[in-house]
């Protein structure tokens, strides 16, 4: 592959991004990689810095150190209306003054694009988001869900080279956003563009990325597709954001760890540690089976599809299997499941 | 019997609360009523009498007024009316246009401020109001004197002769008249720009549209409410002004205002006056509803 052609295929390049608001220091040192036609989520709670991560690539804020590079070009320097990127905002930012039809076509005439051609691209955008019947209508008549794929017309017809996506979902009720995130994951595939989104919800997170970078304080901890994030958290923090872990304190002997729940034939860095296990990879049992020890059901809350059962020593599990509060089970931890915490 | 209605947890009728409302409003409306509705009919017919021989009022019915106001005076056709009432719209106009072109900057900045500072800010917009208006434009007059620093600069650069005061003329009446009437425009259009969301702006920026996209589609519509405010608080009283363009602009430079004022005090003529009065309140609504009309367009949120 010559340089040039490795050029046009490099996607979205963020190299050591730095960014301070006073005396807080917002991103400190933030470096990634986002390839071209990936749905790429940038997942945290509030506060981590993945909202500030976003607008450094949108061009609405400038950072202190480092650099942005799309497609081997520099864009760090480059004002939001000259970047080839696209946002969705948080509260849609739709114009009240202005009908879906001229909402969607705003940036098609802000580059003076012939009216045919706008209109051909607008009506193309609103059809994919079935929109056609809302055409004339203005903002304030739009109910939550409209707003939001009017949202993702108007920054879809530019045909943005990156999609940014801020946390667009918020704003609706739990099952119209399952659709959504369905909708998204679908049209980004049809597309084949590249989309970033920012959320704190892990589950959104999950259902919709093709690979999610986990963010504390300002850093980027860990990324990697859905199920190794989830599967094979490097930290702590990951472990416990991206879903219920349990964490279990170990030391290291001879070829394998020594926990309370016994010896595990696992290499560990560190003398002293922590394991993950998430709760599903806890096998209960109502009859003694190998390598089980013996643990009582504290409590038990029916979650419908299982029971999430408290034991004691404190573990938790999600069972299939009927249990009540009292009763003694046989507990196995899965080796598979154990993950060797760095932190 | 009038039926119980429930009013912010108090159980009451219709009927009273409607008497509540009444007795409440009446002080105002009878103020307004005595002091500005009457006296501003009573223009009407006082434009169509006329003035005696010791400037009394002489109760008849003619047109002469009009006629004298559209330039056809005992010493033939001028334009000078004609010419005031012209300035009079242009002043006002370009007043109003540079009040809103300092006052968005303005409004942006005192936003940008730390809380507690904004309130300074708005506190030296404010201040000026302290002193009456008649003092601050004196105050001009002295600014703008030969030996200040202003008309010295003005000479240097070679723009008037050197040992010239900067007044009397049109550029110290649009000083004054702008100075006067800026916090009028800012106050109303800081309640709008404080309170605006900027994620428009960036949806502008975002959506590939330069500075003066930026301002017709983010800024605009959602400050058009204190903008307006801020226009009719200037343009009104801007129509009417006569201390400014009577200290600043000289007797080549009248106004409307100064022709009334004429008419009221040096001539006593106060038919001829409420004529004037009454085609400067004409003027003034015929202006503010092509404001509004063309305000319209913008104005659908």
């Amino acid at each position: 592959m010559d340089e040039a052609q490795g050029k046009a295929t490099a996607g979205l390049i963020l190299q050591g991004l730095r960014k301070r608001f006073g005396e807080l220091e917002v991103l400190k040192g933030v470096s990634l990689e986002v390839h071209r036609g990936e749905f790429f989520t940038l997942l945290g709670p509030s506060g981590c810095g993945k909202t500030t991560l976003l607008r450094l690539i949108g061009g609405f804020e400038v950072p202190d150190e480092g650099r942005i590079l799309l497609g081997g070009r520099d864009l760090t320097g480059l004002p939001a209306h000259l970047r080839p990127v696209n946002t969705v905002f948080q509260n849609y930012a739709l114009f009240p003054h202005l009908t879906v039809y001229e909402n969607v076509a705003f940036g098609l005439r802000s580059r003076r694009f012939p009216e045919a051609e706008v209109r051909a691209k607008v009506e193309y955008a609103l059809g994919l988001l079935h929109l056609e019947s809302l055409v004339h209508r203005y903002p304030h008549q739009l109910s939550g869900g409209q707003k939001q794929r009017v949202a993702l017309a108007r920054a879809l017809v530019n045909e943005p080279e990156v999609l940014l996506l801020d946390e667009p979902l918020s704003a609706l009720d739990a099952k119209l956003r399952a659709e959504v995130q369905v909708e998204l994951r679908n049209l980004q595939r049809r597309l084949q563009a590249t989309f970033i989104l920012v959320t704190h919800d892990q589950e959104e997170a999950m259902a919709v990325s093709d690979r999610i970078g986990v963010m504390e304080a300002g850093r980027l901890l860990q990324v990697g597709t859905p199920e190794e994030v989830y599967e094979r958290p490097r930290t702590r923090f990951v472990a416990e954001f991206l879903g219920v872990a349990n964490l279990i304190p170990a030391r290291r002997v001879g070829e394998g760890v020594e926990t309370p729940f016994g010896f595990f034939p696992l290499q560990v860095p560190w003398e002293e540690g922590t394991l993950a296990l998430r709760p599903e990879r806890v096998e209960l049992h109502k009859e003694p089976v190998p390598e089980t020890f013996r643990a009582r059901v504290r409590e038990v809350v029916y979650r419908g599809a299982y029971l999430e059962v408290f034991l004691d020593p404190p573990l938790r599990a999600r069972t299939a299997l009927r249990v009540v509060p009292g009763e003694e089970v046989h507990v196995r931890l899965s080796l598979g499941g154990l993950v060797v915490l760095h932190e | 019997m009038s039926k119980v209605v429930v009013w912010y947890g108090e159980l009451t009728t219709k009927g009273s609360l409607v008497r509540r409302g009444l007795a409440l409003v009446m002080p105002g409306l009878l103020w307004l009523l005595a002091f500005l509705v009457l006296p501003g009919l009573l223009l009407i017919p006082l434009s169509f009498a006329e003035r005696g021989a010791f400037g009394e009022v002489v109760w008849t019915f003619s047109l002469e007024n009009y006629r004298r106001l559209l330039g056809f005076g005992v010493l033939g056709f001028s334009l000078d009316n004609l010419l005031a009432l012209l300035r009079t719209l242009s002043v006002a106009f370009w007043t109003t246009l540079l009040c809103a072109l300092l006052a968005y900057p303005l409004a942006f900045f005192i936003r940008a401020q730390p809380p507690r500072r904004r309130y300074l800010f708005l506190a030296l917009v404010i201040i000026p109001f302290w002193t009456n208006l008649v003092i601050r434009t004196y105050a001009w007059q002295l600014l703008l004197a030969p030996e200040m620093p202003f008309a010295r600069l003005a000479a240097a650069l070679g723009l008037v002769e050197p040992g010239m005061a900067l007044y009397p003329s049109a550029f110290a009446v649009y000083v004054g008249m702008v100075t006067a009437f800026l916090p009028f425009m800012v106050l109303p259009l800081y309640s709008s720009v404080e309170r605006m969301d900027l994620s428009l702006v960036e949806a502008v920026q975002d959506l590939y549209g330069g500075p003066v996209r930026a301002f017709l589609h983010g800024v605009l519509p959602q400050t058009l409410p204190g903008l307006t405010v801020g226009v009719i608080l200037t343009f009104v009283p801007a129509m009417g002004m006569f201390v400014v363009p009577d200290l600043l602009g000289g007797a080549k430079y009248l106004l409307v205002g100064n022709l009334i004022q004429q008419a009221f005090y040096t001539m006593r003529d106060w038919p001829y006056g409420a004529a004037l009065s009454l085609v400067l309140i004409l003027l003034t609504l015929l202006a503010l509803r092509v404001y509004r009309r063309y305000g319209k367009e913008v104005d659908l949120a």
